[in-house]
C-alpha cells in the first residue's frame, strides 16, 4: 500500500511537490534560525570567555572585590606556583594567566618630546612561553595587519586603528606611562612588532598587547597573578561543569564565610578584617566574573521562545498545508468511498501519505537548512563596519552554530505539524454519507 | 544695673578687640614659616600600602621661591634617578629607565606621587596662602597640646587651578605652624586630605615641620609620614638645577 501511496504521489505533483516545498522551506527556517539564535550566544559567550574572563577566572579575594578597577596591587601572590597546582590538579581544563592593566601611550618624536598621548588598555599574556594555547586562543596570527607577533622582551602589538590614530608604524618605539602595584608612575619604552585587528571596535581603538612578563616588571609585581584563566576543552561552556568546579576549588581554597557571599561589597568591606586572607585565590564561573548569569538567562529563554514561535508558527503554516491538501482533494475522497473504499482506510492512506511529504520535506529542509547553517558558521558574515562606533565587546563577525539539536529541530513542525492537519482535516471522510456520494460527484 | 553693664561693655571691648589677632597677619606668620627664599633638603617618605607594606622613599630637593623646585628620587633602587621638575605651575617628570621627560598635566596631576597620599597638584600647590586664601578666624582649639588658632581659609575670587578651594587650618599660636589641616573640595564639605605636622624642628629663628602626615580621605590605605631628614635655607643652587636639560644630568 505504502509503495501504492508514494506512486500516486509522484505522479500527481499537486498532491507531493507543493506540500513538500512548503514543508522543506518551513523546516529549512527553523533549522537555520535555530542555528543563527545558537551562533549569536554562543559567540558572544566565546568572545567573553576568550577575551574577558575565560570559563573560570581565579583572582584574588580582596582582587575580586575591586575587579572593575583593575587592582593589580591586591593580586595572588606565587602566580607561578598557583598556575603549576592548578595544571596538575585540574588538567581537563587550559590555565592562563592573563594581567590587564591601563596606562597613557606616549608617541615621541626625534628629541624624545612627547608627539602623541592617548589612554589606553593593555593585556599582557605569555608570549614566550613553552604553552602556546593562551596565543592560539587570540588567534592573533589572523588578526594580524602589519609586522609580526612579539618576538622578544619589549615587544608589543598594537591595535591598528590606535597606531593609525598616533601615527605610529611598526618598528617605532613608544613609551608606556603607567603605575606600578605600589603607586609609582612606571615609564617603560616598548617596540612596536604589530599591527593588529582585533574585530571588536572597543579593543580595537585602544588596546594594546605585551608579553606578560614585561608587563610585570613595568608594574613592579615580581610574582604576582592577577587573573588566572581556565578554559573547558572545545571553547564549549558548560555551566553546570563550571558550578561544580568553582564549589570544588573555593571550599578547598577560601574561607567558608565567601561561599555564600562572594558580592563585591561584601569582599570589600573585610579590608580591615585581620583573620580574613583577603588573598587567598577564589574562584568565579565566566557567567559571574561578568554578571552575565542574568543576561545568559535572558538570553537563552529569550532564544527558546523565538524558537518556539518559529515552530509554532511553521508548524501552522505546514498544518494548514496537510489542511489544504486534504481539503482539495474532497473530491477524489468521494470517488473513493463510492467505489466502495472503506472510510478507514481512505483515512489511513491520507496520514501515511502526509507523514510521506512531511518526512521527505523534513529531511531535505534540514539538510538545506544545515547546509546554509555551516556556510554560516565557517563563514560567517561580517557586520564590522556597522559596529565601528560600538563600545560593547561583540564579535563583529555574525555566525551560526550547529547543535544537535539542529539534526532533529525541523522534525517537530516538518512531520508532526503535516500529519496534525491531514489528520484534523481527513476526520471529514468520516462525516460523509455514503448515499449521497453520487449526489455530491454530480455537482 | 543697666548702666554698669553698659559702662563695662564700653571700657572692655575695646581690650577684646586688641586680643583678637589679625588674620592676615597670621597667614604671613605662617608664610613666613613654610615658604623659603631657597633650601636645599633630604627627605624619606614612608608609604603604607594597602597589603599593609611599607615602602620607603628618600630624596634630595632644591626649591627657589614659592614656585621653583627640583625633586631627585634616592632609593629604593627602582625610584632612583627618577626627578621631577616643578617650574611655576608645570611639572616635568624624568624617568631613567625610559630616558623620557614627561609632562604631568590634566587628569595626571590628581595621580598620586609615587602611591602616596600627596598627588602632583599637592605639589603645584604650595604658593602663599595669603595670596591664594580669605581667611576667617573661627575659634581656637587644642592640637597635640598646643593651643591653635583655628581659621577657615576660602579661595580668592580670580585665584583658579588650586586643588583645595577650602581649608580648616588649626594654627599654632606661638610658633605659627599649620599643626592641622582639613582640606575640602569647592563645596567647602567634601573633606579630599587631612595634613598634620606631627614634630617640629628649630632651625635658626625658624620652626619648620620634622614629620608630616598626609590622608588622602578618597583613598584606601593608612596614609603617608613624609619626614624631613636634613634642610638648609637660604643655600646657592645654581641656575641650571631648575632647567628641563638638567633632568637628564
Amino acid at each position: 500500500m505504502f509503495q501504492f501511496l508514494m506512486k500516486g504521489m509522484l505522479r500527481d505533483r499537486h498532491r507531493s511537490l507543493l506540500p513538500s516545498i512548503v514543508v522543506t522551506l518551513g523546516v529549512f527556517l527553523t533549522v537555520f534560525m535555530y542555528a543563527y539564535m545558537k551562533g549569536i550566544m554562543g559567540d558572544m559567550l566565546n568572545n567573553s570567555a576568550r577575551m574577558e574572563s575565560g570559563h573560570v577566572k581565579i583572582t584574588s579575594l580582596a582582587y575580586r572585590g575591586e575587579v572593575d578597577i583593575l587592582p593589580n596591587d591586591l593580586a595572588m601572590e606565587d602566580g607561578a606556583g598557583m598556575l603549576v597546582m592548578l595544571r596538575n590538579n585540574y588538567p581537563e581544563l587550559s590555565w592562563s594567566e592573563r594581567l590587564k592593566f591601563g596606562g597613557l601611550l606616549d608617541a615621541f618624536d626625534e628629541n624624545r618630546e612627547t608627539r602623541a598621548q592617548v589612554g589606553v588598555g593593555g593585556i599582557g599574556i605569555d608570549f614566550f612561553g613553552p604553552d602556546d594555547a593562551d596565543r592560539t586562543r587570540w588567534d592573533l596570527e589572523t588578526g594580524l595587519r602589519a609586522g609580526t607577533l612579539p618576538q622578544q622582551s619589549g615587544d608589543i602589538l598594537m591595535a591598528e586603528l590606535l597606531a593609525k590614530q598616533m601615527e605610529i608604524s611598526v618598528g617605532d618605539d613608544v613609551t608606556l606611562i603607567s603605575a606600578t602595584v605600589n603607586g609609582s608612575m612606571s615609564l617603560q619604552n616598548f617596540h612596536v612588532a604589530g599591527l593588529i585587528h582585533f574585530g571588536t571596535p572597543p579593543l580595537d581603538r585602544s588596546m594594546i598587547m605585551a608579553d606578560i612578563g614585561d608587563v610585570k616588571q613595568m608594574l613592579d609585581m615580581g610574582d604576582w597573578s592577577s587573573e588566572i584563566l581556565g578554559f573547558f576543552p572545545l571553547s564549549y561552556y558548560d555551566d553546570a561543569l563550571a558550578a561544580a568546579l568553582v564549589d570544588t576549588f573555593n571550599t578547598m581554597h577560601c574561607d567558608p564565610l565567601f561561599m555564600d557571599n562572594d558580592s563585591m561589597a561584601f569582599v570589600a568591606n573585610l579590608e580591615h578584617d585581620e583573620h580574613i586572607d583577603r588573598f587567598a585565590p577564589y574562584m568565579v564561573t565566566m557567567l559571574d566574573d561578568s554578571n552575565m548569569r542574568e543576561y545568559y538567562g535572558y538570553t537563552t529563554k529569550a532564544g527558546s521562545i523565538v524558537s518556539m514561535v518559529m515552530i509554532f508558527a511553521m508548524g501552522i503554516v505546514l498544518w494548514n498545508t496537510g489542511l489544504m491538501g486534504a481539503i482539495r482533494r474532497y473530491a477524489e475522497m468521494g470517488l473513493r468511498l463510492a467505489v466502495g473504499e472503506s472510510k478507514g482506510h481512505v483515512y489511513r492512506s491520507l496520514i501515511i501519505e502526509s507523514i510521506g511529504v512531511g518526512v521527505l520535506g523534513t529531511l531535505i529542509g534540514t539538510a538545506m537548512g544545515l547546509a546554509a547553517s555551516y556556510w554560516l558558521q565557517e563563514v560567517g558574515i561580517n557586520f564590522g563596519d556597522m559596529m565601528n562606533n560600538g563600545t560593547m565587546l561583540m564579535p563583529t563577525i555574525v555566525r551560526a552554530r550547529i547543535t544537535p539539536e539542529a539534526f532533529y529541530i525541523g522534525f517537530f513542525p516538518g512531520v508532526l505539524a503535516t500529519l496534525l492537519g491531514a489528520a484534523l482535516s481527513g476526520l471529514r471522510i468520516f462525516k460523509r454519507d455514503t448515499s449521497s456520494l453520487f449526489k455530491e460527484l454530480e455537482t | 544695673m543697666r548702666n554698669l553693664a553698659g559702662f563695662i561693655l564700653i571700657f572692655t571691648l575695646p581690650g577684646l578687640l586688641l586680643a583678637q589677632p589679625d588674620v592676615e597677619e597670621i597667614l604671613k606668620r605662617i608664610d613666613q614659616q613654610m615658604v623659603t627664599e631657597s633650601s636645599e633638603a633630604t627627605a624619606t617618605m614612608v608609604i603604607t600600602n594597602r597589603r599593609g607594606r611599607e615602602t620607603r622613599i628618600t630624596s634630595r630637593s632644591w626649591s627657589q621661591g614659592e614656585a621653583t623646585s627640583l625633586v631627585e628620587y634616592l632609593s629604593p633602587a627602582r625610584e632612583k634617578g627618577v626627578k621631577m621638575l616643578r617650574l611655576d605651575d608645570v611639572l616635568w617628570m624624568y624617568s631613567p629607565q625610559a630616558d623620557r621627560v614627561i609632562q604631568i598635566s590634566g587628569h595626571m596631576l590628581r595621580q598620586s606621587v609615587s602611591g602616596s597620599d600627596l598627588s602632583y597638584e599637592d605639589m603645584v600647590d604650595n604658593g602663599k596662602l595669603l595670596d591664594i586664601y580669605d581667611a576667617a578666624l573661627v575659634g581656637e582649639d587644642v592640637f597635640m597640646d598646643r593651643p591653635c588658632y583655628l581659621l577657615r581659609l576660602r579661595v580668592k575670587e580670580g585665584v583658579k587651578d588650586i586643588a583645595y578651594a577650602q581649608r580648616k587650618v588649626w594654627v599654632d599660636k606661638t610658633r605659627y605652624l599649620p599643626l592641622k589641616e582639613e582640606r575640602y573640595a569647592k563645596d567647602g564639605t567634601t573633606l579630599l586630605k587631612n595634613f598634620e605636622i606631627r614634630e617640629v624642628m628649630k632651625i635658626g629663628d625658624r620652626w619648620y615641620p620634622k614629620e608630616m602626615y598626609f590622608k588622602d580621605v578618597l583613598a584606601k590605605g593608612q596614609g603617608t609620614r613624609y619626614i624631613v631628614d636634613d634642610i638648609k635655607f637660604g643655600v646657592d643652587i645654581p641656575d641650571f638645577i631648575f632647567t628641563k636639560a638638567s633632568l637628564r644630568e
